[in-house]
């Protein structure tokens, strides 16, 4: 079947998003503009494009899935990942700000080693984009052969080559405004739909609530916890990764230097809290809605009584059930919308770390001309899209499930360890920073690999060598430990250097003195 | 590095007293979202059941539900108290600070 609305609507999509990348292309000059939108994005606007970078097809149709599936547990999953933020502001967001200009490398590195900080800041960076863009990609490919009847191979090379578009030529400003289209698609969308289920309750959550469990096969135990955490390791596992994983995202960080100031960043938290909270609360909605109005209906079911294109479409199924074929198309689009911002925001900050984090600080150790340095990152924005298509592609049968995870873990585990103790931590030394950072990323690696995600589930043994799930609990607690052991065994001359400078590197973290040291300078 | 202008703002007492006030409003509502997050996360895996209970006689609603909206608004409503308190009091103390040392 071939989903006319559906494309009809996407194209509507990917021509304004073009015009928009070649209006943006106009205005990227300099490096400012590239990685940082020239710091003029205002705290709305960059609220809505953090929400935007942050509300995933996953979260989307996944909780949205999660919770038609088993009810309760999607709730976990989405407090899980919301509270991140309030910490995210509490303690990083405006030391970020203050402290960098284009990378989470720049606040990290401020007073350690460029070289080393930026090595391991890159790698864990890389790592965490490339797992992350591949889950986006597969999940991509699958979504868009469903939705529009393309080939899986033709849709992965449509969203890798639009990504590099977007990226290569719009910078930063094409990938905000990207993203701020796609949180309001995707917040009006899901507020329809939200809205209409709640029509057909008559407004009434008890009517919902009672409707789902007398027909989902669960009944009651769809309101409580189920089988989502059964152990209390897995549960505090899970929840370290969550929360300080979404404080080591690369391309989230990245979204804070877009902004005039340290102010500006706090605010874009609050209305990016604002906004992720009440789409988790709408996805909850809808997942239930979805329940109570298409697990009956034969409609939206294989033979086996399932759902049609597996649970996550449960979001998709519904936006037809609720509002129609030109409904579903919108819904389609936007998920499709949803994962092209995301894949995006994900390849620029890989091509940053590329470019001003390996390049232009350790290659050329920072003397480095503006324009060489934005075509290595335009360079690497079209290396990283060859190389998510090309595994795109390869990954097509496999379960990527466990890939996202993986990034979650390794951005708690070395990206936010290091980022945290750099501008908390005064004894924090290089290496101590370096070896821990490189720790925290092959525990999790390691722990994930010999875990039941991908010992049993891919490799096909009976038993995981490591039991449980989300290994952050190990492996962000290695992180620190390995840290705090190697920077006070640390007793070099340069490790003093470090100490020393914390004290100068605090007072910039909390009192923004750019502008106040140009005029020093001049 | 270590410039005279931020070794003289690091000892003045204005410094201090900001960062005095940052740190202490920022632990406290980090402790109070970590403690309701791992709590919450505690009770899922030790007392599954506690959050499946009903509301009341009436109702079919397990007290998890507004339990777990409560816990994302309240995200939400610490951020807005920081961003309360940040724009009242830091930008103040900062912008002093700030004058003083120019």
């Amino acid at each position: 079947m071939t989903n006319y609305p559906a494309i009809t609507m996407f194209f509507i999509f990917v021509f304004a998003t073009l015009v928009i990348t070649y209006w943006a292309a106009k205005r990227t000059r300099s490096r400012s503009h590239f990685y940082a939108a020239g710091g003029k994005v205002t705290s709305l606007q960059n609220g809505l494009a953090i929400a935007g970078d942050y509300m995933s097809a996953a979260s989307f149709l996944g909780i949205s899935g999660l919770v038609y599936l088993s009810g309760y547990d999607g709730l976990i999953y989405s407090i899980g990942f919301l509270v991140g933020w309030p910490i995210i502001l509490f303690l990083l967001a405006e030391r970020l700000r203050n402290l960098g200009d284009y990378t989470f490398a720049d606040a990290a590195s401020h007073r350690l080693d460029q070289t080393q900080i930026r090595c391991i800041a890159a790698s864990g960076s890389l790592l965490t984009v490339a797992l992350y863009l591949i889950a986006q990609m597969v999940g991509a490919g699958k979504l868009i052969q469903l939705l529009f009847g393309l080939p899986y191979e033709l849709a992965v090379v449509i969203v890798g080559v639009l990504m590099v578009l977007y990226v290569s030529f719009g910078g930063m400003i094409a990938t905000t405004w990207v993203q701020i289209i796609k949180a309001v698609l995707l917040l009006s969308g899901a507020t329809f739909m939200a809205i209409a289920v709640m029509w057909t309750t008559g407004f009434s959550f008890e009517t919902l609530f009672q409707e789902a469990v007398n027909v989902h096969p669960q009944s009651y135990a769809i309101m409580q916890p189920g089988g989502l955490v059964s152990d209390p390791v897995s549960a505090i596992s899970l929840g370290i990764a969550l929360m300080f994983g979404t404080a080591g995202l690369p391309h989230i960080l990245m979204r804070f230097f877009t902004v005039k100031d340290a102010k500006e960043a706090r605010k874009s938290v609050f209305f990016a809290t604002g906004f992720i909270g009440y789409f988790y609360i709408l996805t909850f909605i809808i997942g239930f809605g979805a329940i109570m109005l298409i697990s009956t209906n034969p409609e939206f079911l294989n033979t086996n009584g399932g759902l049609r294109g597996g649970n996550n479409m449960a979001a998709i199924h519904l936006a037809n059930a609720v509002g129609g074929d030109m409904f579903l198309g919108f819904i389609s689009a936007v998920a499709f919308a949803t994962i092209l911002a995301v894949v995006s925001g994900l390849t620029l900050a890989g091509a940053s770390a590329v470019s001003h984090d390996l390049y232009a600080s350790v290659i050329k150790k920072g003397k480095v001309n503006e324009k060489d340095e934005l075509f290595v990152s335009k360079i690497s924005a079209v290396t990283l899209g060859c190389i998510a298509i090309f595994l795109g592609i390869l990954f097509e049968k496999q379960n990527v499930a466990f890939m996202v995870g993986l990034a979650f873990a390794v951005a708690a585990s070395a990206n936010f360890p290091i980022l945290f103790l750099s501008m908390y931590w005064k004894k924090l030394t290089s290496k101590g920073a370096l070896i821990g950072g490189s720790a925290g990323l092959i525990t999790a690696t390691i722990l994930v690999i010999l875990g039941p995600t991908v010992w049993v589930d891919i490799f096909g043994y009976d038993k995981p060598i490591f039991p449980y799930k989300y290994p952050a609990l190990f492996s962000v607690t290695t992180a620190f430990i390995v840290m705090w052991l190697f920077s006070i065994m640390d007793k070099s001359k340069s490790s003093k250097r470090e100490i020393a400078a914390f004290d100068s590197q605090f007072v910039q973290s909390q009192i923004s003195l750019k502008n106040q040291k140009e005029t020093v300078v001049k | 590095m270590g410039s005279r202008l931020e070794k003289k703002i690091f000892n003045s007492k204005d410094f201090k007293s900001l960062v005095k006030r940052k740190s202490f409003v920022s632990w406290i509502l980090s402790a109070i979202t970590l403690l309701t997050y791992f709590s919450f996360i505690l009770l899922v895996a030790f007392f599954p059941e506690v959050l499946g209970l009903r509301m009341s006689d009436e109702s079919i609603i397990a007290i998890g539900i507004p339990i777990g909206v409560s816990i994302i608004l309240l995200a939400f409503a610490s951020t807005g108290v920081y961003i309360f308190i940040a724009n009242r009091e830091f930008d103040q103390i900062e912008k002093k600070i700030l004058k003083k040392n120019k």
